[in-house]
């Protein structure tokens, strides 16, 4: 009954969007190709600018791309997530 | 000059070796000299979809080792003039073939045929190489579920890695109904995700598994609607502007029902 009303009202989704948005999510990962190599590549790079400012743990640190909530709230979206320890951070900066 | 025409998909069981075994005898009731090749090689079917699994002597790989001719391995399917079979080999695996022989072959075939058809496999390892290796075009079926929308989204990247513009989608098994009611993603759903041309769209239809059964391509029997589709389909390969069949509509649907039972001129 409840269902019923929901539906009435507009307010259920279908199960198709489910589908497609579940698929839009996961083909912006299958086409970002987002392998090893990659990853390691924008681990450099984030790992080489930081430098310029603070020491940081470059052992522990971490990197990957998982989803996340948008900023409204009722979507997901990529997100590339970074742990990084900092050890001391640089007086001058540079 | 023939035209190679890979039929493929990524994910299995989407009807890849149905499609084509419709496809290829589409075209030959249009009057074109076609050939289909099974690249499944270990696991053949379209010798049973085609009803010729009786008849075969040679196949793919005895051809490209040079066991025999070409001719030799080719069926002659009795009920199309112009429609021929090379069968995939049962007893070997995808690497008994090379990408380079898929090309001699397909390119030796050209000259003899209007169409090459290539079924290929499920997957994305050799078989998918050896099954686009000659290929001019490329058709992807999919059906409206997550899975293969998301495997055929990949194939279609491969694709195109290798040179294979503009490759066709097939959506396979739509059922109009649950379209309807929002429970399958419709035609323009899948479109919107997967952003390439569609070929045809084929409803989900139990005469494909009664004439599957019997040996026969659906696309021979006037009262099946996925063989409609598939004659469309037919049509549009040649190069016709075929209108896509409206499913979602009541009025589309019924409309084909009418027609079904004769009820056209309604």
């Amino acid at each position: 009954m409840l269902l019923d009303l929901s539906k009435i009202f507009g307010k259920s989704k279908s199960s198709k969007d489910f589908a497609k948005e579940r698929l839009k999510l996961v083909l912006i990962h299958d086409r970002a190709n987002v392998s090893p190599q990659f990853l390691e590549m924008v681990k450099g790079e984030i790992i080489k600018v930081i430098s310029n400012y603070m020491d940081i743990d470059e052992d522990s640190l971490d990197i990957q791309m998982t989803r996340t909530k948008s900023e409204d709230g009722d979507r997901v979206v990529p997100a590339l997530v970074a742990n990084i320890p900092i050890k001391n951070v640089k007086s001058s900066g540079k | 000059m023939g035209e190679v025409i890979v039929i493929t998909s990524g994910k299995g069981g989407v009807g890849k070796t149905t499609t084509t075994a419709n496809i290829g005898a589409g075209l030959a009731l249009q009057g074109k000299k076609v050939v289909l090749i099974d690249t499944d090689i270990g696991l053949r079917n379209l010798d049973v979809v085609m009803g010729l699994e009786n008849r075969i002597v040679y196949d793919l790989v005895d051809v490209v080792e040079g066991t025999c001719r070409i001719k030799q391995a080719l069926i002659k399917d009795k009920r199309f003039e112009s429609l021929h079979l090379l069968p995939a080999a049962q007893t070997r695996d995808k690497s008994a073939v090379t990408p380079e022989q898929m090309v001699k072959l397909t390119d030796d075939l050209r000259n003899e045929f209007d169409f090459i058809l290539v079924d290929c496999p499920a997957g994305i390892e050799q078989g998918f190489k050896n099954a686009i290796a000659g290929a001019d075009r490329a058709i992807v079926v999919t059906t409206p579920e997550v899975s293969a929308v998301r495997d055929a989204d990949r194939i279609i990247g491969l694709l195109e890695a290798n040179e294979l513009r503009n490759p066709k989608l097939l959506i396979n098994r739509v059922r109009p109904d649950m379209v309807k009611r929002g429970d399958m993603m419709s035609i323009d759903d899948i479109i919107d995700i997967l952003a390439i041309d569609l070929i045809g769209v084929v409803p989900d239809d139990e005469k494909i598994i009664v004439s599957t059964n019997k040996g026969e391509p659906a696309v021979t029997d006037n009262k099946s609607l996925a063989g409609e589709a598939y004659r469309n389909i037919t049509r549009r390969i040649l190069g016709e502007n075929v209108p896509i069949l409206n499913l979602e509509s009541d009025e589309g649907f019924m409309f084909k029902i009418k027609k079904l039972f004769g009820l056209r001129a309604n």
